[in-house]
């Protein structure tokens, strides 16, 4: 690793998509850095996978990689057939909260519960943000929303614990004012052998900020930090504290075999039975 | 709870294994057959259509099937979970028939000839992937069990509804490959067809099937495996940048071969980058996907044709429905109405010119189906009114049209035309 770190040489030269301020570029920024750090010197190895909205932009078609840009939601099957025919390469999940946890999330439940070994980044901020800022199934309760101009009355989803219930080996959450510990979440999941989860919570000034009264990214960034309580914490604190809360840190670390060890397992048995 | 999933993993399928160890239980010498890795001598069986279809699909290369149960198309899974690992294949069932078709695409992508089966209501969940499948040109093979719909219908029953939604079920502009095939022979022999037009067209193929070919027992032949045509997609060279155009059906690269490629569903350039404001791009692409069906529609279009130059009542007819037509013939013979017929392999792309040719020296042109008029319209169509059409439909309990209902109708409908 002693080369110095330069996103350019695993990115194409074409211009990102992304608003100023979005944290969507910490988060690919997290990720190639990630994948500088663990000695990779190209994307050779890798296999991107992702679905609709502005997070699905992170991979596709901007990392000089092999990539595949599904329908909306639909990334983790197509991952799933990537993964269990060429086994060797590393492939990686991105999408938005509306995407892997809205219209997606049965793949995602059951992607974890199959130990599938991918890499699935969730970029949550809150809202469905390509579309103009509807409500998501992240969004916190109360707010306003162009779907939701009352006031969301629904409770935001805790994606990370539920892939962590339905079998995940790597969970961790973190927000784009944590990029390091993020960073690090990422080469721990891209080190694992199983299904690997992270959620990087991150800001979309453009279509969810500015009608919470958080109008720049760095008031968005600053919201974070100071609401953010690590797993240790709030398990001290009551529940109604923990409102308004992101519990952030890792929620799991463990490893067994995977999809792909039991699929070409039974394949082997099948064969030699035959 | 992880201690007791950890084990359950490990332990799952070995443990099903020692079962049959138990020195109580007599070991069972499983039962031999013909290893479909080697090339398996000519020989017959007695298979039902979805074990036609399954052992197609295997003789066509196929290594990955993923699936989701339902009635009529579960044994297809059923068949393909215990085969495909013996030749070093991969059988999973998805969360969905959306997932199925999901991973599918992926596994096409990463170099496998893949299908995915099932029926109506699995079918409807799939539209929107079949049309990621024709705009990034991912072969694959659907198959499409029908039955009785709409909705959830009658579940068990055979129908023959899903022909116009085959053709038009997904969004936008695009053309489709559907076959159809009216027997257990050719539930083995169209699979290996819809495959080798995949691979070929490089487009999802349509094996349309119904119930009542899918659930029968017939006796079938299978070929040595030398003896049958198999494509392969057609794999780039090393200099070769363009994935995605350039060429009516341009080379197909596998993920993790180093060519970088960035698949896409929305509108692409011809390396692959997605261009979704530029008029002409998009005119472009989407002409060429549905021109390289339409332009090769001769090489694409199959039928069985009888009397097809000269014949007072001209049936047609597909599928279950059309195992009726022979006798009809005979039958219409004996109150001397000389009768013939085109028998659809190919239902989409549409073979006009056969119907168009039939139609120059017939009275009237009936066509036979188990659904309410859908390609009676497309008949007309082609006919441009030279002919009378007739609709012989019948729906419910599965319930055939039987030789004897073709013929009073060709009877009642001739005779009034003299
Ligand atoms: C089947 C389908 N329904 C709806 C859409 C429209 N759509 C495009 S992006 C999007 C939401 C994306 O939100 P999210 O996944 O949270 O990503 P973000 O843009 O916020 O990063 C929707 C609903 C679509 N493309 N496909
Ligand atoms: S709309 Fe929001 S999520 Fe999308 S690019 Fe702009 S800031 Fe980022």
């Amino acid at each position: 690793m002693t080369e110095k770190f330069s996103a350019r040489k695993y990115l194409r030269y074409i211009k990102l998509p992304f608003c100023q301020g979005c944290g969507g570029l910490t988060v690919m920024n997290c990720f190639l850095r990630a994948v500088h750090e663990l000695s990779h010197k190209d994307l050779s190895t890798f296999v991107f996978c992702s679905g609709i909205g502005c997070a699905s932009w992170i991979p596709s078609p901007y990392f000089k990689a092999d990539s595949i840009h599904t329908t909306h939601g639909r990334s983790i099957p197509v991952a799933t057939g990537v993964k269990l025919v060429q086994p060797n390469l590393n492939v990686v999940v991105f999408g938005g909260d509306g995407d892997l946890a809205g219209i997606g999330l049965s793949h995602l439940i059951h992607a974890a519960r199959r130990n599938l070994n991918i890499t699935a980044i969730m970029v949550n901020n809150m809202i469905y943000g390509m579309t103009g800022g509807q409500v998501a199934p992240t969004t916190p309760l109360g707010a306003e929303t162009t779907t939701t101009p009352y006031g969301n009355s629904e409770y935001p989803l805790d994606a990370t614990r539920l892939v962590v219930a339905a079998g995940a080996s790597y969970a961790a959450r973190w927000t784009t004012a944590h990029h390091t510990r993020l960073k690090e979440g990422m080469k721990k999941a891209l080190k694992t052998k199983g299904f690997a989860f992270i959620e990087a919570v991150s800001q979309c000034p453009t279509a969810f900020g500015r009608r919470v009264g958080l109008k720049t990214a760095a008031d968005m960034l600053r919201w974070f930090k100071e609401n953010s309580v690590s797993i240790e914490e709030a398990e001290k604190m009551a529940e109604d504290k923990l409102m308004r809360k992101i519990v952030v840190g890792e929620f799991i670390h463990r490893e067994f075999p995977t999809f792909t060890d039991t699929v070409y397992e039974v394949m082997r048995e099948a064969r030699n039975s035959a | 709870m992880f201690h007791f999933y950890e084990a359950e993993l490990i332990a799952a399928h070995r443990y099903k294994h020692r079962l049959y160890l138990k020195p109580t239980t007599k070991i069972p010498t499983p039962k031999k057959e013909a290893p479909m890795t080697q090339a398996a001598p000519q020989s017959t069986h007695f298979w039902q259509g979805n074990e036609g279809c399954a052992e197609g699909a295997i003789a066509a290369g196929c290594r990955f099937f993923a699936g989701y149960p339902i009635t009529p198309a579960t044994e297809i899974a059923e068949h393909l979970a215990k085969r495909l690992p013996q030749v070093g294949g991969i059988a999973i069932q998805m969360e969905d028939e959306i997932a199925s078709l999901g991973a599918v695409i992926g596994a096409s992508w990463a170099g496998a000839k893949a299908m995915t089966a099932t029926s109506g209501p699995g079918f409807s969940l799939m539209q929107e992937n079949i049309g990621y499948a024709f705009m990034t040109e991912t072969p694959c093979v659907i198959v499409n069990i029908q039955r009785a719909g709409p909705s959830t219908g009658q579940a068990t029953k055979c129908g023959q509804g899903d022909v116009m939604q085959t053709r038009w079920g997904t969004h936008g502009d695009h053309a489709m490959i559907a076959l159809s095939p009216n027997s257990v022979q050719e539930m083995y022999n169209l699979t290996i067809r819809a495959f080798n037009l995949a691979e070929r067209y490089r487009t999802p193929v349509v094996l349309l099937a119904d119930e009542i070919i899918a659930h029968m027992r017939e006796e079938i032949t299978t070929p040595q495996l030398k003896e049958i045509e198999i494509v392969d997609r057609k794999k780039p060279k090393r200099t070769e940048k363009t994935f995605f155009g350039s060429q009516d059906i341009p080379p197909m690269p596998a993920v993790g071969e180093g060519y970088n490629i960035p698949v896409t569903g929305s509108t692409h350039n011809e390396t692959g980058h997605r261009y979704t404001a530029d008029p002409i791009v998009h005119r472009k692409l989407v002409e060429r996907l549905v021109g390289k069906i339409e332009r090769n529609a001769d090489q694409l279009i199959e039928y069985e044709g009888y009397n097809i130059d000269e014949c007072e009542a001209g049936i047609i007819s597909y599928g279950c429905t059309s195992r009726a037509i022979y006798e009809t013939v005979e039958l219409a013979k004996k109150e001397h109405i000389k009768t013939g017929f085109i028998r659809l392999k190919t239902i989409w792309p549409f073979p006009d010119r056969v119907i168009q040719r039939m139609a120059q020296n017939t009275k009237a042109l009936f066509v036979a189906e188990m659904n309410l008029k859908q390609l009676f319209y497309e008949v007309k169509r082609a006919v441009e009114g030279t002919v009378s059409v007739f609709p012989i439909n019948k729906i419910g309990g599965g319930e055939m049209i039987t030789p004897g209902e073709l013929l009073s109708e060709i009877v009642r409908r001739t005779r009034n035309l003299d």
